[in-house]
């Protein structure tokens, strides 16, 4: 099969729609583009009727007793915005601690940081450096002041995947409320939010082959009943926890693409990790110094992220950008400047964190990418280290830690 | 972000990459920038003794695009000037010619930092062998 540029080998950034999403979605724009909550005509029932069939989709994918237990919100930042300060709120007589991880998506973080101005106080437990938080290190975290564990289900950018249920466990012995942001990992691999006791958990519809601007909160109702302070007032649609007029479009496709994963799941994993090892295998046994990120086995299927020593990333990116589209966690491609506080908080460099790369993989990747992509990769970083006085100086024998560096 | 026409030519056809062997005559190095940084800079320069005028330049780069855009141009532009023409050499020369954005100015700021390092190393290697550097 032919190569079609540019390769998009991002989609822990974003994903493509699925064209089946994109067909169940099309008609709600439409001629069936009632309000759910009319209550007093075909037009509101049939709107109604189509969102309470994708909250039961989602319910299904994590083993929800009750679709009623799901809020649909405009996206993952949202709901990780609506648990952790309406929990933090609505709990904030009986405490105000709570524990989280330093390799939470910027949302998570902010959020936080966010509270701590507001009297709250958070302990961000630090991760071992395959990625994984140490339970043990969450119990220590804990105090007769926490109220809510907030840890991520799998990163996003080095795509370990923790061990929930020990942490689920915990916080159920504690007594203490457990929410996971697994906007990376719904869809793509199990959940069950009772097995692993999960009380809120965060999903975003557009990386899992759905429309962008909407999203998910699991809000357990029993055992125990969790409550919530609003981040938006008004109709009091969504029980009170999310006001304002449901995107129906959105949700549809939103259930479709859960309901496509459900079916796939096992089956698409399989092929992606397949896809992603030879990827993998063909990059560390060409380049050498080439380092994985991330836990080599608990992670997930179509995350594959490496750090290529004395090349910096953006500098890659470049050399790839015409063809293929991956990301990095070199300062040059963020906001802030820094690089990758993921990276770092493994314990690695910080001039390994600047040559990190990631790919993921997705549903439409083909075999023929992935070597066209492991390839060019190979390609570029040794023409890059061929123009790296690092790498000149590490063949020459020099310990670059050695060197006084000035920094700017 | 877009890169310019200008960076993603040196990019693609960097000029001058390499390094001069250690014992060359009229040789000035810079190395500035740090790893943890994310940018750092090897820049020579061989300078004509008699005539103080730089005949050859090379770069090694480990940085962005922009960085080792910024190099490449400055080793071009170093060729045939004189030392006392290379130190006039400003960043915001580097910003104009290679249209850089706002946030990749310290690439232009590191670029002229190692030309005045290449620049002033040759100078200290100058004046420690005073006989070669004005031997007929």
């Amino acid at each position: 099969m032919a190569l079609k540029f540019p390769i998009f080998m991002d989609a822990q950034s974003t994903t493509p729609c699925d064209p089946r999403v994109v067909e169940a979605m099309l008609p709600y724009f439409t001629e069936k583009f009632g309000h759910p909550a009319s209550r007093n005509h075909p037009f509101g029932w049939e709107a109604e009727a189509a969102v309470d069939s994708a909250r039961a989709k989602l319910a299904r994918l994590i083993g929800a007793r009750d679709p009623k237990e799901l809020v649909f919100t405009s996206g993952g930042t949202e709901s990780i915005n609506l648990a952790l300060k309406g929990v933090a709120e609505m709990y904030r007589e009986k405490g105000n601690h709570i524990v989280t991880t330093v390799i939470e998506q910027r949302a998570g973080l902010d959020v936080c940081k966010r509270l701590e101005r507001q009297g709250f106080t958070v302990t961000y437990v630090p991760v071992q450096p395959d990625g994984l938080v140490d339970a043990e290190e969450i119990r220590k975290a804990i105090t007769d002041k926490t109220t809510l564990i907030s840890v991520m289900f799998a990163n996003n950018e080095v795509g370990t995947i923790q061990d929930i249920a020990a942490i689920g466990r915990l916080a159920k012995e504690k007594g203490i409320l457990f929410h996971t942001d697994a906007t990376q990992a719904f869809g793509k691999v199990p959940i069950n939010v009772e097995a692993m006791g999960i009380d809120l958990l965060s999903a975003t519809a557009h990386l899992i082959y759905g429309p962008k601007g909407v999203g998910a909160l699991y809000v357990r109702r029993k055992a125990p009943r969790v409550r919530l302070v609003p981040l938006i007032d008004g109709g009091g649609h969504e029980r009170g926890m999310r006001s304002g007029t449901l995107p129906v479009p959105l949700i549809v496709g939103f259930g479709k693409a859960t309901e496509i994963c459900a079916e796939v799941m096992a089956e698409e994993g399989a092929r992606l990790g397949k896809l992603r090892d030879q990827l993998q295998d063909m990059i560390l046994s060409n380049v050498e110094e080439a380092y994985l990120n991330g836990h080599p086995e608990r992670r997930l299927p179509q995350n594959l992220n490496i750090s290529f020593a004395y090349v910096e990333g953006e500098s890659v990116l470049m050399g790839l950008n015409k063809e293929t589209a991956l990301s990095s966690g070199s300062a040059c491609t963020s906001a802030t400047l820094e690089p990758s506080y993921v990276i770092g908080a493994l314990g690695a460099s910080a001039e390994l964190a600047h040559s990190s790369i990631r790919f993921s993989l997705h549903r439409f990747t083909t075999e023929e990418e992935v070597e066209f992509v492991g390839k060019r990769t190979i390609d570029v970083v040794k023409r890059l280290r061929e123009m790296s006085p690092l790498y000149e100086l590490a063949k020459e024998g020099v310990d670059l830690k050695s060197i006084h560096w000035k920094a700017e | 972000m877009a890169y310019s026409d200008k960076v993603v030519d040196h990019y693609n056809n960097p000029r001058n990459v390499g390094s001069f062997p250690k014992e060359t005559p009229g040789l000035g190095t810079g190395l500035v920038g740090a790893p943890e940084c994310g940018d750092v800079m090897k820049l020579q320069i061989k300078v004509n003794v008699d005539t103080g005028v730089i005949e050859d330049a090379k770069f090694k780069t480990f940085g962005c695009g922009s960085a080792i855009a910024s190099s490449s141009l400055a080793t071009e532009w170093l060729k045939g000037k004189t030392v006392d023409e290379a130190a006039k050499i400003k960043n915001t020369d580097i910003v104009n010619e290679l249209k850089l954005p706002p946030v990749k100015i310290h690439c232009s700021v590191l670029a002229e930092d190692a030309i005045k390092a290449a620049l002033a190393d040759y100078r200290e290697k100058q004046a420690a062998a005073p006989a070669a550097a004005n031997s007929e």
